[in-house]
């Protein structure tokens, strides 16, 4: 009877104990809503700073839907425990943040809370945002909450038990969350740190650059090494970078300002649209970003000689007459991609590519030179079948580069033949293992898209039908 | 090399890097599909691989052995038009006409995996094809009218 009563006693204590941590640790009060601010409240410099800062941030990149309102969310975000739909950040006040209070905006960018009070998921990069300053965050808070309001109420996340229930994030904040705000490094200068401010934080570079674990969180010993978005595989920007002519601050400027660099090719994919954000960054801004990036990918050896040669003959390709194409489209010498199917793949490549990839057009009308390719020498073939089916649509209203797609001209030992050629051809790299599997994963992604309006950024989401 | 064009097979004396729409033009005489951009930018040129819409400007025949070419002469003649053309005459949905043969083509291409398509997936999927001239809201309303025939049709085949 003792034992019965001590066990009683000792459970008691247990669930006062377990309501006294979720009271102290876990529960987060709501913030109570606010009349929505006016406009003219705001400082018009403030906006504007607000402006540029969420172009950093590329927030209108996940925060608005294809054909979309900006701002107004409804992106489905893939990740590999279910879908995540993006949320409406304009200031309408019942459905995006205009009852939000300065105070609920810091904490829902630092922490990942809502303004109710309920735990959001990382998928909003808050691990990064936790970064930023006092000063952005107003300045971000003064330009979302300026916009046109839109009515619009995101899907509800689909995940499995048990993380359909947001508090499980409370032990992901835990273990993964490292609060702010930003330390500058000391054995750097001011540029450098201003640069790994942008790069850490509001500009969330890890997010798709960093591999995760196992929770969906960045890889703390591995950071940069290269990581995947959206179907995309996202390049390492660190000592692993797969750029066979190694970045420069200079490059990388010219790349994120203008999303093409004539040594590296163009921004597409997810990072087509960050590069047309950083596009309208302040050019100290951006050089900061550029001087820390650079500085994670540090100074390579040397090209190899196969590469010296290609830029070679790419600066020789700026200069070539229209009479060169007829020598340029000629089939490659027998034998240089003998192994594996080569011969299959380098008439495809002949046939196909080579017109604008090594026709006489200098960079970038037409295509990048394969040798130079992060793409070609980069450890997937998932970007080169994603855009070999796809191609590179245009995109409304921005000027970008395009290439027509060959899903419905190639089927798939086609389009195999052709990257196990271009491997072969053109790197000095270990064959590619997951080309059937890009394959199988595009090709989803493509039906899937069929009859819906295009976006150019995702695999899964592309315009359909294209040649 | 052989291509299957129209169900038909065709032996054709031509480099393999040369596109399917010279050969069409040139050597088949098939004229319905026009060189617009040649780039494949502007979707005058499309024609269907295997029931899909490519555009026949950027591909070479390399790429087609074996596979079902069907250009807009293999859908209907003047004298028995298919659907998609009869369609496309009872709405006159043609201003200068360059780039009607592609537009049927693509609308074919989606009416035939999906007769009841909504009006939005018809613009979503059409957005590859240009038209200078602006009827678009004629060829909009010739794809409808051409999912009224094949659905009726096919409920008439059907019983």
């Amino acid at each position: 009877m003792r034992g019965f009563v001590r066990l009683i006693v000792l459970l008691g204590l247990a669930l006062v104990f377990v309501a006294a941590a979720y009271a102290l640790l876990v529960y987060q009060p709501p913030f109570a809503p606010i009349p929505q601010p006016q406009r003219q409240s705001f400082d018009p410099a403030l906006v504007a700073r607000g402006a540029q800062l969420a172009a950093i941030g590329s927030c209108g990149v996940c925060h608005t839907a294809p054909s979309g309102r900006e701002f107004a969310g409804g992106l489905p975000l893939p990740t590999p425990f279910g879908t995540i739909y993006s949320t409406n950040i304009t200031p309408d006040h019942d459905t995006g943040i205009g009852a939000w209070s300065l105070a609920a905006f810091e904490r829902a960018l630092r922490r990942g809370v809502r303004r109710d009070g309920v735990y959001l998921y990382p998928a909003f990069p808050y691990d990064h945002f936790t970064l930023v300053s006092d000063d952005d965050a107003k300045a971000l808070y003064a330009f979302l909450m300026t916009r046109e309001p839109v009515r619009a109420t995101a899907p509800a996340p689909r995940l499995p038990f048990p993380l359909n229930h947001r508090l499980v994030m409370y032990g992901w904040n835990l273990l993964f969350l490292k609060p702010g705000p930003f330390k500058p490094d000391p054995a750097h200068d001011a540029i450098y740190n201003r640069g790994a401010y942008l790069a850490e934080g509001l500009g969330h570079c890890g997010s798709c650059h960093t591999p995760r674990n196992i929770f969906g969180a960045e890889k703390a010993d591995e950071k940069y090494s290269g990581g995947e978005a959206e179907g995309w595989s996202a390049y390492a920007i660190n000592a692993s970078s797969p750029a066979p002519v190694p970045w420069t601050a200079a490059t990388l400027l010219q790349y994120l300002r203008h999303g093409f660099n004539s040594d590296h090719g163009v921004a597409r994919g997810p990072m087509l649209d960050v590069a047309g954000n950083l596009g309208t960054a302040p050019n100290d801004d951006l050089h900061a970003l550029s001087t820390y990036i650079a500085a994670q990918i540090g100074t390579p050896a040397a090209p190899t000689p196969q590469v010296e040669q290609q830029v070679a003959v790419q600066g020789a390709r700026g200069k070539a007459v229209a009479a060169a194409s007829a020598d340029s489209q000629a089939v490659p010498a027998q034998g240089s991609g003998a192994s594996d199917g080569g011969d299959e793949g380098a008439l495809i490549y002949a046939a196909t590519c080579s017109g604008c990839h090594s026709g006489p057009r200098a960079a970038p009308f037409g295509g990048i030179d394969f040798a130079l390719s992060s793409n070609i020498n980069g450890p997937s073939a998932k970007n080169l079948v994603n855009v070999v089916l796809n191609g590179l649509p245009a995109t409304e209203g921005k000027r970008a580069p395009i290439m027509p797609g060959f899903a419905n001209a190639m089927d798939d030992r086609q389009v195999a033949a052709l990257a196990r050629y271009l491997r072969t051809r053109f790197t000095d790299k270990p064959a590619w293992t997951d080309i059937e599997s890009s394959l199988t994963d595009a090709r989803t992604a493509l039906r899937a898209s069929e009859g819906k309006p295009g976006r150019s950024s995702a695999a899964g989401s592309t315009r359909p039908g294209t040649g | 090399m052989k291509l299957n064009v129209n169900k038909a097979q065709h032996d054709v004396d031509a480099d393999p890097h040369t596109p399917l729409l010279y050969v069409l033009r040139d050597d088949l005489k098939l004229n319905a599909a026009k060189f617009g951009c040649g780039l494949g930018q502007c979707g005058a040129c499309t024609v269907l691989v295997n029931g899909e819409p490519v555009f026949s400007c950027v591909t070479p025949i390399a790429l087609l052995e074996g596979k079902a070419i069907t250009t807009l002469e293999g859908l209907g003649t003047e004298d028995k038009p298919a659907p998609i053309q009869q369609a496309f005459i009872e709405a006159q949905a043609a201003q200068c006409g360059y780039c009607i043969p592609g537009m049927m083509m693509r609308a074919q291409a989606l009416l035939q995996k999906n007769p009841r398509a909504s009006d939005a997936e018809i613009r979503a999927w059409l957005e590859p094809n240009l038209c200078r001239c602006g009827t678009h809201m004629r060829i909009l309303r010739a794809i409808h009218r051409a999912q009224r025939i094949m659905t009726t049709a096919q409920r008439g085949e059907a019983g």
